[in-house]
This record gives structure tokens, C-alpha cells and sequence, in this order.
């Protein structure tokens, strides 16, 4: 019996604890961050925002969560209900679960499994299930259209993002989170005699790669102007469009997981994790999770902006986008990055 | 850490034949689409037991986030009748059984082909390199881009052809079709454009 303790028990609670932190952070994060994006759209277009509850509207997201909650939760009568109502929990779950894998620090991480990257990308590869259960348990087109066309969308850019990723990896020589941060304390700038600074990072080794998952990223979360399969404006609010109260809410914290999870991993694969930008004196005092934390706010801030003037794309130019333009180009570019780097011996093992 | 293991093994194992047979049983088709996508998840899972991490992710990416989308597209766009589909169903009883027994008898000869005649897989088994060495990653990519390069690629080969066919069967040329060029409108420049006249007033062009 006091094997089963120390074996199971307390390191079972000792994650079951962290992982309950992690996500409660999490979560709050994401409160604030869909916050900051309605906040930056409204700057964009000279409007105040959310500006009513709490100082400068802070506590917006929680005072909407608590107008969701409250709400009745209508569902149609020819729905079919079970998968109506397994859609947004199944949306808001993966997105969560991801994020299992993500370090935010050295050693911050819940589980540190070598493997992580593909992890991401396996579960970020189901998603789309939220969204097509969704739109067809609603029995309604402009739903099933909606979903249609995110099945399509989400299924053409995740071949991009994987061969984004399969180059980054070519680089690494590992897996592993944690060691493609570490990976990027030598690089471009080491290599021309400069000390170890934000010249290192991945995105500017594979700057076109860099660009590439920026926008993918956008794609692969229904973000504008890539956001058809919403397209107020001709099919009402897509798959969403029968969802009210708190399966709406679910839908909106899973769509907002996705991006803070994108904003994540376009942090970790280009732009150094938690590494400082410049690894000398002022810079190394401050903890790496706060470095990981600014460059999320900057890939987000980046993320906001694009939505706020970014016209929507039209459906046959998203595709070709993905297919004609992304597929071809990151295809290239896995091919050449594996060529260079067998050529001048530099690949990692 | 056996206990738990085995824990594992029976709640994945019981959620893979429990889903398994209510793929056949379920009486809505997308019901049985997304009972079929739990089973492929569940087998995953008991990849993962087995160690074989990067199979259990590799039947997620392709399976699940891929092949079963697509399934789950035509099922959702056909208009099905359940009754008209399950009054044959018995029908076809017979073939799925013999069908079953040829894939036990197969599965069964796999397994015990080693315990009745050991030379038959020492020839074809390559010694699998230590786990706790080398990943699952790379042990598997180093035998399949040297010793099965061939394979790998005739594999690549027929996927490749099988890609083209569905192009070519569903490509359509249809006639007066207005098709936007993107390298011609981008060669556009202002003096192939637009033309600028005098208009005087009152007259009109």
C-alpha cells in the first residue's frame, strides 16, 4: 500500500496541482487576451472598446462569462442533440489539451514528453471535429456550409504547418519542445562571431518558413481574414450559428485556445521560447517566463492587427493560397533546408 | 508500474471493441462515422502502451485528422434513408463473417508463425534497437529510408497515382467559364488598363 503511494498517488496530485495551475493561469490569459483583441480591433477603427466594467473594461471577459453561464441554453428541436451538445466540448477540450506539452520556462512544462511537437500537431489536426460535429448537429445550412468549409480550410494549411514544422525540425534534430528552444541558442548570429542574442532564433534562418506558419497559423484558426467558415455577412455566424449561452461560450474559449496555443508555438519554433533577446546582463535577470509571455503578446498583437485590416479572403483564393502558393513553397523549403544542411554538415546527430 | 499499465490497457482495449461494434449496431451514419473515429483513437491509445508513440500520433494525423474527415463529409452529404439501409443488413451477414474468419485466421497465422517455425521471422525481423536508447523516430526512419527505401518510395509512388486518377476522373473543362488568372492581373499595369478620354461637357462620350 505505501507502494501504491509513492509511486501513484502523490505524483499523481502533484501533476493533477499542476496541471489545475497551469490551467487556471491559462484561462485567465485567455480571458484577457480575447479582451486585448476586441481592445485593438476598437483602437484600430478609433472606437473606445469594451470600456464599461472594471478600470479601461478589465473585467469584460469575466462579466461575458458570467452573461453566458446565465443564459438559457436553447437547442433546436431537430437537432440531434448529443452530438450538438459533444461539439463545443470536444472543441474546448483539445484546444486545452495541447497545451500540456508547451514549456513556458526552462523545466516549466507539465509534461515533457519527446515527442511534443507532434503531439501538437496530431491533436491540433482533430480540432476540426468541433466545428463539423457542430455545424451538422444543428440541421441547418448556413451551419453545415460553415462547416464544410472549415473542414476544407483547417485540412489544406495543416499540410503546410506540418512541412513548416518537419523543416524547424531538420534544424533541431529533436522532437522535443524544450530542446528546439535550446537548439536556438546557436544560430545565424553565433555563426557570423556575434554573441548570443534574438539573431539566433528560427525566424531568421527560416525566415520564408517563418511567414508561411504566421499565416497558416491565421488559416488553421478560422482567424480573419481567413474566417469564412464564420462570414457574418453571408452565412450568419457559420457553424455557430444555432449556439447560444454556454456551448456558444465553449466554442469562443476553444477558438481562443487555439490562437494563444499558435501564438505559443510560433514563440517556441521561431522566436526562441523563453530565451532572452539578448543573453547578457539586464536582459538574463528577468525569468524566462516572462520573455515567453511578451513574445505571445507580440505574436498576438500581431494576430489582432491582421483581423483589424485584413479584407476577408474569398473562398477559391484561400484555397489556392494553401494549396497552390504554401504547399509548393514549404515543400521547397524542407527540400533545400535538408540540402544545405547535409551539404555543410551543420544538421543536427 | 505494471498495475497501472494493465488499468490502461483494459479501458482502452474495452473502448476500442465497444466502439468497434457500435460502428456496425449504430443506427445514424454519422453516428457510426464518429464511433469509428473513437475506435481509431482508442487504438492509438494502445500504441502509446505498446511504446509506439510515434505510430499512436501517425494514426491520429492520418486517420483521425485526415481520412476519417473525409468520411465523415460523404456520409454527412448523403441524403440516407436508415430504414432502407438496415433492412439489408442482414443480408450481408454472411460475406462480413467469412471476411472476419480469413482476417482471425491471417492475424492468428502472424502471431504463431514464429512459435511453429522460428526461421520465418528471423529472416524478415530486423533487431529492433534498444527503446531506451534510441526514439521511436529514429529507429524507424533509419530502417525506412536505407533498408526499405524501395518500398517506401513505390508506396509514395501509388498514393501518387491514385491522386491523379481522382483529379483526372473528376476535372471538368466547361466552356465559357470566366477564370481568374492571377499572374494576368498582376501584369496589368495602368496604360494596358484604363484608357482616359477628354469628356466635354454636356455631350457625353
Amino acid at each position: 500500500m505505501a507502494d501504491f503511494f509513492s509511486l501513484y498517488f502523490w505524483p499523481g496530485l502533484i501533476i493533477l496541482g499542476q496541471s489545475l495551475l497551469f490551467l487556471v493561469v491559462l484561462l485567465v490569459l485567455i480571458a484577457y487576451i480575447l479582451l486585448a483583441d476586441r481592445k485593438i480591433w476598437a483602437a484600430v477603427q478609433m472606437r473606445r472598446g469594451p470600456n464599461v466594467v472594471g478600470p479601461w473594461g478589465l473585467f469584460q471577459s469575466f462579466a461575458d462569462l458570467l452573461k453566458f453561464v446565465l443564459k438559457e441554453p436553447t437547442i433546436p428541436a431537430s437537432a440531434n442533440k448529443g452530438v450538438f451538445l459533444l461539439a463545443p466540448l470536444v472543441a474546448v477540450t483539445l484546444a486545452l489539451a495541447t497545451f500540456a506539452v508547451v514549456p513556458v520556462a526552462d523545466g516549466w512544462v507539465i509534461a515533457n514528453v519527446n515527442i511534443g511537437i507532434l503531439y501538437v500537431f496530431a491533436i491540433s489536426s482533430l480540432e476540426v471535429y468541433g466545428v463539423i460535429m457542430g455545424g451538422w448537429a444543428s440541421n441547418s445550412k448556413y451551419a453545415f456550409l460553415g462547416a464544410l468549409r472549415s473542414a476544407a480550410q483547417m485540412v489544406s494549411y495543416e499540410v503546410s504547418i506540418g512541412f513548416v514544422i518537419v523543416s524547424v525540425l531538420l534544424c533541431v534534430g529533436s522532437l522535443n519542445l524544450t530542446d528546439i528552444v535550446l537548439a536556438q541558442t546557436n544560430g545565424v548570429g553565433t555563426m557570423v562571431g556575434l554573441p548570443n542574442t534574438f539573431l539566433d532564433w528560427h525566424w531568421l534562418a527560416l525566415f520564408p518558413m517563418f511567414v508561411v506558419f504566421f499565416i497558416s497559423a491565421l488559416a488553421e484558426t478560422n482567424r480573419p481574414p481567413f474566417d469564412l467558415p464564420e462570414a457574418e455577412s453571408e452565412l450568419v455566424a457559420g457553424f455557430m450559428v444555432e449556439y447560444g449561452s454556454t456551448p456558444y461560450m465553449m466554442f469562443m474559449l476553444g477558438e481562443y485556445a487555439a490562437i494563444t496555443l499558435m501564438c505559443c508555438l510560433t514563440t517556441i519554433l521561431f522566436l526562441g521560447g523563453w530565451l532572452p533577446p539578448f543573453n547578457f546582463v539586464p536582459f538574463t535577470w528577468i525569468p524566462g517566463v516572462i520573455w515567453f509571455l511578451l513574445k505571445v503578446a507580440l505574436v498576438f498583437f500581431m494576430f489582432a492587427m491582421v483581423k483589424a485590416f485584413v479584407p476577408r479572403y474569398r473562398y477559391d483564393q484561400l484555397m489556392r493560397l494553401g494549396w497552390k502558393v504554401f504547399l509548393p513553397l514549404s515543400l521547397a523549403m524542407v527540400v533545400i533546408v535538408a540540402f544545405v544542411l547535409q551539404i555543410t554538415g551543420w544538421a543536427a546527430v | 508500474m505494471l498495475g497501472l499499465q494493465a488499468l490502461f490497457f483494459y479501458l482502452f482495449a474495452l473502448v476500442t471493441v465497444g466502439s468497434a461494434v457500435s460502428v456496425v449496431v449504430a443506427r445514424n451514419p454519422v453516428h457510426a462515422v464518429l464511433f469509428l473515429i473513437l475506435t481509431f483513437v482508442s487504438a492509438a491509445g494502445l500504441f502509446l502502451l505498446t511504446g509506439a508513440e510515434f505510430l499512436a500520433l501517425i494514426l491520429i494525423v492520418v486517420y483521425v485528422g485526415a481520412v476519417a474527415i473525409l468520411f465523415l463529409f460523404v456520409v454527412m452529404m448523403l441524403d440516407l434513408d436508415l430504414g432502407d439501409i438496415k433492412r439489408g443488413a442482414l443480408d450481408y451477414a454472411p460475406i462480413g463473417a467469412i471476411i472476419g474468419v480469413i482476417l482471425l485466421a491471417e492475424l492468428i497465422i502472424v502471431v504463431t508463425g514464429n512459435y511453429f517455425d522460428p526461421q520465418l521471422s528471423v529472416a524478415t525481423a530486423m533487431p529492433t534497437p534498444p527503446l531506451a536508447e534510441v526514439s521511436n523516430i529514429r529507429a524507424l526512419g533509419s530502417v525506412l529510408y536505407t533498408r526499405y527505401v524501395f518500398f517506401f518510395q513505390l508506396a509514395g509512388l501509388i498514393l501518387f497515382v491514385a491522386m491523379i486518377g481522382a483529379i483526372v476522373l473528376t476535372l471538368r473543362h466547361k466552356e465559357g467559364i470566366k477564370r481568374q488568372s492571377i499572374p494576368r492581373q498582376v501584369a496589368r499595369t495602368p496604360e494596358t488598363a484604363i484608357e482616359i478620354r477628354k469628356v466635354q461637357s454636356g455631350k457625353g462620350l
